[in-house]
């Protein structure tokens, strides 16, 4: 999607610098990410209207790609470097000006599991789309799960695995929440390349999600429903 | 008699025929194929054919059930006895249950690390950080690791990938100090310690022992 000759991001309205941005997300410029996200601070845009019109909006299209096959891992990780340095500059901003909470997730790869890259990938989109995330990292026990959605009171609980042999770790995590009694106090989401939506099922997860632009959705559902639940009881 | 060394990018993309007379068929992973014909020739197993599919299905763990029963379907006409020369390999059970329902048996185990070091030591061993390679693997680096995570385009992702790894552990299956000044470099690459584990054929060579007859 790149274009041959020099653009000079500061010469183009605002329209013209989002579509651009969509292309450079896609390109994994994280310079020129940089660059616009300041032009754009500087013309007046609220930080929230930059994430979701030109990083959110950017990503989703990679997303979208990634998922028909045209795009592969290595792209997507340079996409998503560029909007993490685009989101470094807006994160300090976007609490100061009030930007809508979605609700707030814990996040960790499973214990004996240390691959992150697809939970790197939900926490920043799920960030993106407004929620608060609070990252494990890997390698992670179920005690270290429970203590922090306990301690963040957390909405959502995501859980990450790559491996066949790490996998079977999250049906641990939700069997030990539910001998607690505090099974159904969360939104419980699995993900990871060996996983399905059977497996998800069988393992009590409220949904399986096959990469981080379903994780979004998903959890804006389970959300949602949650809420619409509270205001009728 | 000594079969000729297939070529290893063959191995990687097409796998190999099966050729000769015998009865028993074992399909099995393009990255065992050396390993296989070294041990058939070795113990004298004439009876023995080999296919292999494609190894690099190694990357796309999803796609190998269809090809071994792709190519159980294309062969079992022939053979007496087939049996599968893969581990679990990331099929999440899938090659199992195939087996199962072929009525054919094939390794234990979770992958070729843990068969060629021998099963129980490798699960033992429980190395979290350690990124490993086979005889095979340190051959076909390139194609298996460097240009599939593309990092021979953008090495600046390498972190991303292997941030989390400790060391690289190089599991041999023959002496040879090229592969082994090869899987240094390698580890080099990755920015991981570097630890050389001769294994031998491990539970390969009994697996196949008892499947000869």
């Amino acid at each position: 999607m790149s274009d041959e000759e020099d653009i000079i991001l500061s010469e183009l309205d605002d329209e013209e610098l989002v579509q651009q941005m969509h292309d450079d997300l896609y390109d994994g410029l994280k310079e020129e990410i940089e660059e616009a996200v300041n032009i754009l601070l500087e013309r007046g845009w609220e930080p929230y209207r930059i994430l979701t019109e030109a990083l959110v909006g950017g990503m989703t299209i990679v997303g979208q790609d990634f998922r028909d096959g045209i795009l592969f891992v290595p792209e997507v990780l340079l996409a998503a470097n560029a909007m993490k340095a685009g989101m470094s500059i807006l994160k300090p901003l976007l609490a100061e000006t009030g930007a809508p909470k979605m609700g707030k997730m814990v996040i960790g790869t499973v214990k004996g599991d240390i691959h992150d890259i697809g939970k790197n990938l939900v926490s920043m989109m799920m960030e993106g789309a407004g929620f608060e995330v609070v990252d494990l990292g890997i390698n992670n026990p179920v005690e270290d799960y429970i203590e922090a959605i306990q301690k963040e009171e957390a909405d959502i609980l995501g859980m990450s695995a790559l491996l066949t042999t790490t996998m079977p770790y999250m049906k641990v995590v939700i069997d030990t929440m539910k001998e607690q009694g505090i099974r159904d106090d969360y939104i419980i989401l699995v993900g990871g390349a060996p996983l399905n939506e059977e497996f998800g099922k069988a393992i009590g997860a409220d949904a399986y999600c096959r990469d981080a632009a379903v994780a979004v959705e998903t959890a804006k559902t389970f959300i949602t429903r949650r809420h619409n639940q509270a205001a009728a009881g | 008699m000594t079969t000729a060394t297939p070529d290893p990018d063959t191995l990687t993309d097409s796998g190999l025929a099966p050729e000769g007379d015998g009865r028993l068929l074992i399909i099995a992973c393009g990255a065992l194929a050396r390993e296989i014909l070294d041990l058939r020739d070795r113990n004298g197993w004439d009876h023995m054919d080999l296919a292999c599919l494609p190894a690099i299905l190694h990357n796309t763990p999803d796609r190998i059930p269809d090809a071994v029963r792709s190519a159980f379907t294309r062969h079992h006409i022939r053979y007496d006895h087939i049996y599968l020369a893969y581990a679990d390999c990331g099929t999440g059970g899938a090659l199992d249950r195939l087996c199962e329902e072929l009525g054919i048996e094939m390794i234990r185990g979770p992958h070729c690390y843990a068969f060629f070091d021998g099963i129980d030591r490798f699960a033992a061993r429980d190395e979290m950080t350690a990124f490993y390679l086979t005889d095979f693997l340190v051959r076909q680096f390139d194609a298996f690791v460097w240009r599939p995570l593309g990092l021979d385009r953008h090495p600046e992702l390498r972190d991303m990938y292997f941030g989390n790894y400790e060391k690289l552990v190089y599991l041999s299956q023959n002496e040879d100090p090229d592969l082994v000044a090869r899987a240094r470099t390698q580890a080099d690459r990755l920015g991981l310690a570097f630890e050389h584990r001769p294994t031998g054929y491990g539970d390969l060579a009994t697996t196949l022992d008892t499947w000869a007859g």
